[in-house]
């Protein structure tokens, strides 16, 4: 496999080429909708949806590839692409993964294909819009996860919220447009002063005569002095901590992922509030680790992941909207991943990592479980159903694995993330892992009731009597999905290797800038 | 993958004998569930959902007026048209049961094999493939075969397979019959990952593995509340204990980075004292989940709401007999915390006591069964707690084979019953004792094996309860006059009056079973029957297939103290045999614990030990006989609820109601006031986000009230601002 790559020229043209296939495919549904008239329902503009499908499918194979011609053995930026931007202001195209943006890479191609399949039926208007927006998200999300230079990076940073903003917003349910506002604004806030501190630190390269954005050179030069590195790393902080999202940023999700049409939830949860915990990984903490690791500032962090886990746990447990709850359960989630992050040992990180991976799978499978059953009963509340495992055991036996997966049970990939991040975190961080282990049992509670209320006890609306059972698009769909789900769960050895050295750059990163800037204060003073 | 990545265990003893193919032990029953899920699925999915026959089915399930309507619907539909029998039962019928009989011919195949080699000191560990290795993190996945994890083996899969031979008669008309099948497969490999386990994490797997069978068997009968509500709670509270072992783990992992049994017994002695204390808690809140133990022993009788061959199964015979094993496996860690080992002990000795105490005054048959387990494992706790791992483990053996074998009664008890009151279209309680009486007539098998049980768990001589229950009352009273658990103050009592406390509970625990226990057997075997007129003709034994499995557990709990004879009684055979078999795994921490020399009773005090031991056990067995009175007992329609102490005894000390007040109700009930609608809704959407948006606004609208549009208005505006600012500098 990798010699065939290799001679073909795979690692030097991927990563452009999975910037650009979805931007052809975008192209190509506007192309295939000349002279079709008006209408944009799925009998006049059907083609949009199998175009997605066959690009998406093709951009997934494309990044399959870089499973196999990874090298675990480097710690530096791989399948390197280097073109001029805008070379007066030291801008450039660069991209380039590490372990880390591979798995998100990979992530990101798996999960767009299935999002497509799932809004085969649901989306019934304006459908070239809609996939042509699809594609553009992906382009905006890979860009995201491969930029190598901070403006390169704003840039794909808003060329993935936008479009998501018009998914919720047309698409989306009763509530889209509140909702959809409350989502642009609230990480239009977030970004705009994340691109603020961007500028800082250009405008710091540029006074010291060569001005760039390139992350490596950022990386190595960064040194605002201590109430300038608060203020950039608070920017920084808002902006990813609002994506993630951390309590008490996170009252925009549920709104967002109830309003979304079942492919933005599960984009949403799925990938895109891996941009929060990624930011924090690859710039956040690396960028200004000396403030990140002042101790108020890490205890404080700690404290919003902790109580991240907990109180996401409790109120999921009380929603009377399954849709709610499983957003209410990312913020538990994602809870741990920084967790993870923060406590900063080997295991913890890697954990965090796992957990980002497993949270856009099961998650992902939960809400595509959802809008298979909202589109036959339209309903999303828990006290719609009851019973239906018995009329639809195949949903009922998915559910179960998704929702077990979600809990950690061991065997799957849930619990191979939380046990990694908590066996780490205990190491540096004892007490907050104590507290933050309760939230396995909270997890058990709020998932194990809502699958009762949903699939068990006695059938109490008589419509429930009439649903159907998957059928075969959807079973692929689910199929798809739980096949990683056991994979990761017995044998998460592949991926682990694949960001070990990530992982342990990402440590070394961190501690190092944190020892030496503070050291070199010392000296100042 | 499995096969090609077998590592081989060096020169290990066992190495090139049929202990090799120990992997394929639990892959049997693995793909026993595979096979039987798929059909289930398949079944289901073909004959879609408006099938009117699966409707009527559950709602007649979910028509019990049973109080924990969990009761077996076998049969139920005989006497109106033919048997609703699934589709793929013949097959089902056949992989089923056949996986678990070839895993007990492979057990037994390896068994023997370790009996031929003479000294086996170290366990044969197979290391498979990496399950995850990072950092300093290398956990294997690695199944580790000793002398303790062999028994465990035998008792699974051997139980394992008469229970499931047992299933085929009593299940045999259920709608979701491969359903059943698949599941109780799943438990049996779960349970044989958990004791195969050559870690705490790969134990671990298993240990939440057979968690969730248990909530998916309990919930079986799904449609119905109770019965779901049920699996629910069982699996939360396990999470509970889960919680512990998961913490214990970390703690081990941070302190000697090692979480592989071997490594851990090479390198124990380096935890301090403090720690090894915390961990072996944390151990036993997993136990205490796991295996029914205050304060978490409340999921247990709920679990009963599971058809009665998972509650022989999982909640009498293996499962719930893990949190002991994993103390025996642990044992390493125990021996050196006094303190830890001390608890555990206690926390045995009083569960064993208010179960037994909730157990005199049940109607349920199987609630009574089910409180006597919780009791009996406190027995097995308080075995492995003061040291005797040998007892603990002996007494987890004779228990499985008598509780199996009580359960399984019940099950035909219950079978009978109910296929009497489907007969008659009565929907009496079919295992409420009430409702039965006199059935030696009926069923006389079960009576006569029922009883061979009984007099086992009531400790009659000769029978095997009475040899493992008096080794648990003597390994006890040895430990209180010399042990390093009689040296130590836990709580500021002194460690040996502690440990003569939990012998005279465990002493008086022993009356309350003879008990509770004849009680039992009286009122549904003994006196008139009370099923009613009609219905009694319709009572009769189960097939063949049911009562063979009731054979073979009778044998058993006759004979199974035979494992392990004290040396007092060498008359009746070789003595030891568990004892000295166990050697190799459990002898160290046991003399850690006895200070270095084996526990040692004269024989004039055993004599006597054994004397008070059989004196209670009879003289329970003689209280009950004279006391109760099956004639008076009136049908449960017609019966009055207790009063006074009994009615607390009834209501099972009302701790179920003490927990969902004080801890389930104000957590569901501050999620959603204080943490959902106050905190999120309010306070931080409505104060903080959608305030700052009416901020805005606000600020948005002063603006443009200025924006007049009058220009006279401007100009006054701008010659008030000159005059401020012309006056400000002024003044300066």
């Amino acid at each position: 496999m990798r010699d065939f790559l290799g001679g073909i020229g795979y690692e030097r043209w991927v990563l452009p080429a999975l910037l650009l296939i979805p931007i052809a495919g975008a192209i190509l549904i506007y192309v295939a909708r000349i002279g079709r008239g008006r209408a944009d329902d799925i009998a006049n503009a059907g083609s949009a949806r199998v175009i997605a499908l066959a690009t998406l499918t093709i951009e997934f194979l494309v990044s399959a590839g870089l499973w196999w011609t990874f090298d675990t053995g480097r710690s530096t930026w791989q399948n390197v692409v280097m073109k001029a931007w805008i070379p007066e202001w030291g801008a450039n195209f660069v991209v380039g993964i590490d372990g880390i943006a591979l798995m998100m890479i990979l992530l990101t191609t798996f999960i767009m294909p299935l999002s497509v399949l799932g809004s085969w039926t649901s989306i019934r208007e304006k459908l070239p819009a809609y996939y042509a927006l699809l594609l553009v998200l992906t382009t905006g999300m890979i860009g995201v996860f491969i930029s190598l230079d901070l403006l390169l990076f704003y840039v794909m940073w808003e060329v993935m919220l936008i479009p998501m903003y018009f998914i919720i917003g047309i698409w989306g349910g009763e509530r889209r447009l509140y909702a959809s506002i409350k989502f642009f604004l609230y990480t239009m806030v977030g970004s705009l002063l994340m691109l603020v501190a961007i500028l800082y630190l250009w405008v710091q390269t540029w006074q010291a005569g060569s001005p760039t954005f390139s992350y490596d050179a950022l990386l190595r030069s960064v040194d605002v002095g201590r109430t300038a590195g608060l203020l950039l790393f608070g920017a920084f902080f808002l902006a990813f901590a609002v994506k993630v999202p951390m309590f008490p940023f996170h009252t925009w999700l549920p709104d967002a992922h109830v309003e979304a049409p079942t492919a933005g939830s599960v984009i949403l949860a799925g990938i895109m509030l891996k941009m929060g915990t990624y930011g924090f990984l690859r710039f956040a903490m690396p960028l200004f680790p000396d403030v990140a690791m002042l101790p108020a500032v890490r205890t404080t962090m700690l404290a919003l992941a902790v109580i991240g886990i907990i109180y996401g746990a409790l109120v999921a447990m009380v929603q009377p909207d399954f849709k709610k709850l499983v957003a209410y359960s990312s913020v538990s989630h994602l809870g741990f991943v920084m967790l993870g992050i923060l406590a900063l040992t080997m295991e913890s990180v890697q954990g965090a990592l796992m957990v980002m991976i497993n949270h856009g799978i099961s998650t992902g499978a939960l809400f595509f479980l959802i809008g298979m059953i909202y589109e036959r009963r339209h309903s999303r509340m828990i006290d719609a159903y009851g019973g239906i495992a018995r009329v639809v055991p195949l949903f009922a036996a998915m559910l179960t694995i998704v929702s077990l997966s979600s809990i950690g049970l061991p065997g799957t990939n849930g619990f191979i993330g939380e046990f990694l991040v908590l066996i780490g975190s205990f190491r540096t961080q004892p007490i907050w892992t104590v507290i933050a282990a309760t939230g396995v049992i909270f997890a058990a509670a709020y998932l194990l009731w809502a699958i009762q209320r949903i699939l068990f006890q006695p059938v109490t609306h008589p419509e429930n009597e009439r649903l159907t059972d998957l059928n075969a698009r959807e079973v692929v769909i689910m199929a798809a999905l739980v096949i990683p789900i056991l994979w990761i769960g017995f044998y998460p050895q592949p991926i682990l290797a694949r960001m070990e050295r990530s992982a342990a750059q990402f440590i070394s990163d961190v501690e190092r800038g944190a020892t030496e800037r503070s050291g070199s204060a010392r000296v100042g003073n | 993958m499995l096969l090609q990545e077998v590592a081989a265990a060096g020169a290990h003893p066992l190495s090139g004998t049929v202990a090799t193919w120990m992997w394929l032990l639990p892959l049997l029953p693995l793909a026993g569930f595979v096979l039987n899920g798929a059909l289930a699925l398949a079944a289901t999915y073909r004959r879609g959902p408006s099938d009117p026959t699966v409707h009527a089915d559950h709602t007649h399930g979910a028509g019990h007026d049973t109080g924990h309507a969990g009761t077996a619907h076998p049969d139920h539909d005989t006497a109106h048209h033919a048997p609703t029998r699934h589709r793929y039962a013949g097959l089902v019928s056949i992989i089923g049961p056949a996986v678990l009989f070839a895993a007990f011919g492979l057990a037994l195949s390896i068994f023997g094999a370790m009996t031929r080699v003479d000294h086996l000191e170290q366990p044969f560990v197979q290391r498979y493939f990496t399950w995850m290795a990072t950092g300093d993190l290398r956990i294997d996945a690695a199944f580790q075969l000793d002398q303790l994890s062999m028994i465990m083996v035998l008792v699974i899969t051997g139980v394992g397979a008469l229970i499931h031979l047992f299933s085929i008669g009593y299940m045999r008309d259920d709608p979701g019959y491969p359903r059943f099948f698949a599941y109780l497969n799943l438990f049996v490999f779960f349970m044989l990952v958990l004791v195969l386990g050559a870690s705490y994490p790969v134990m671990f797997i298993g240990w939440e593995g057979v968690g969730l069978c248990s909530y998916l068997l309990i919930g079986f009968w799904f449609s119905d509340t109770a019965n779901a509500d049920a699996g629910k709670k069982a699996f939360i509270v396990n999470r509970i204990g889960d919680f512990g072992f998961l913490i214990a783990m970390f703690l081990l992992y941070a302190h000697i980075a090692s979480l592989d049994f071997v490594g851990i017994s090479q390198r124990a002695a380096d935890l301090a004292p403090g720690i090894v204390t915390a961990i072996c808690l944390f151990l036993f809140l997993g136990c205490a989940g796991k295996s029914a133990q205050i304060p978490l022993y409340v999921w247990l009788p709920d679990a009963m709401a599971g058809p009665t061959p998972v509650s022989a199964l999982i909640h009498a015979a293996t499962m719930v007999t893990a949190g002991v094993y994993l103390v025996a496996r642990s044992a390493v860690l125990f021996a050196l915390s006094p303190v830890a080992s001390l608890t555990v002990a206690v926390v045995g000795a009083l569960t064993a006591l208010l179960a037994a105490t909730i157990g005199l005054k049940q109607w349920d048959i199987k609630r009574v069964l089910a409180y006597s387990t919780v009791s009996q494992l406190g027995y097995m706790f308080v075995g492995v707690g003061v040291g005797a791992y040998t007892a603990g483990i002996f007494h987890l053996v004779t228990h499985a084979f008598f509780k199996a074998l009580l359960f399984l009664g019940s099950g035909s008890v219950i079978f009978a019953m109910h296929r009497a009151y489907h007969a008659t279209h009565s929907h009496a309680d079919a295992q409420d004792m009430r409702n039965m009486g006199g059935l030696r007539r009926y069923l006389p098998w079960t009576f006569a094996l029922m009883w061979i049980a009984t007099l086992a768990i009531a400790g009659i001589p000769l029978f095997s309860g009475f040899f493992s229950k008096d080794e648990i009352l003597a390994g006890v009273f040895a430990r209180a006059g010399h042990s390093t658990l009689a040296d130590v103050s836990w709580f500021g009592i002194p460690g040996n009056v502690l440990l003569y406390a939990i012998y005279g509970i465990g002493l008086f625990t022993a009356l309350l079973t003879a008990i509770y226990m004849t009680r039992m057997m009286l009122y549904t075997f003994h006196g008139p029957n009370r099923t009613g007129e009609t219905e009694r003709s319709h009572l009769a034994e189960a097939p063949w297939v049911m009562t063979l499995p009731l054979v073979v557990l009778g044998v058993l709990s006759a004979i199974g103290g035979w494992l392990n004879i004290p040396e007092l009684m060498r008359f009746l055979g070789p003595p030891q045999w568990l004892h000295h078999w166990l050697d190799p795994v459990v002898g160290a921490p046991a003399l850690a614990v006895t200070g270095g020399a084996p526990v040692h009773l004269t024989h004039q005090t055993e004599y006597m030990l054994i004397g008070a031991a059989v004196v209670i056990a009879v003289a329970g067995i003689l209280f009950a006989v004279a006391r109760l009175k099956p004639a008076r007992l009136v049908p449960k329609a017609q019966a009055v609820p207790e009063r006074g102490f009994a009615r607390v005894l009834a209501n099972k000390w009302y701790v179920d109601e003490l927990y969902d007040r004080s801890v389930v109700r104000p957590l569901v009930g501050g999620s959603r006031r204080l943490l959902w609608t106050v905190t999120d809704k309010w306070l931080i959407d409505g104060l903080l986000v959608n305030g700052s948006a009416r901020l805005t606004g606000f600020f948005g609208r002063i603006g443009s009230y200025w924006q007049t549009g009058n220009v006279s208005t401007y100009a006054w505006a701008i010659v008030i601002g000159v005059l401020v600012v012309l006056g400000a500098f002024t003044l300066r």
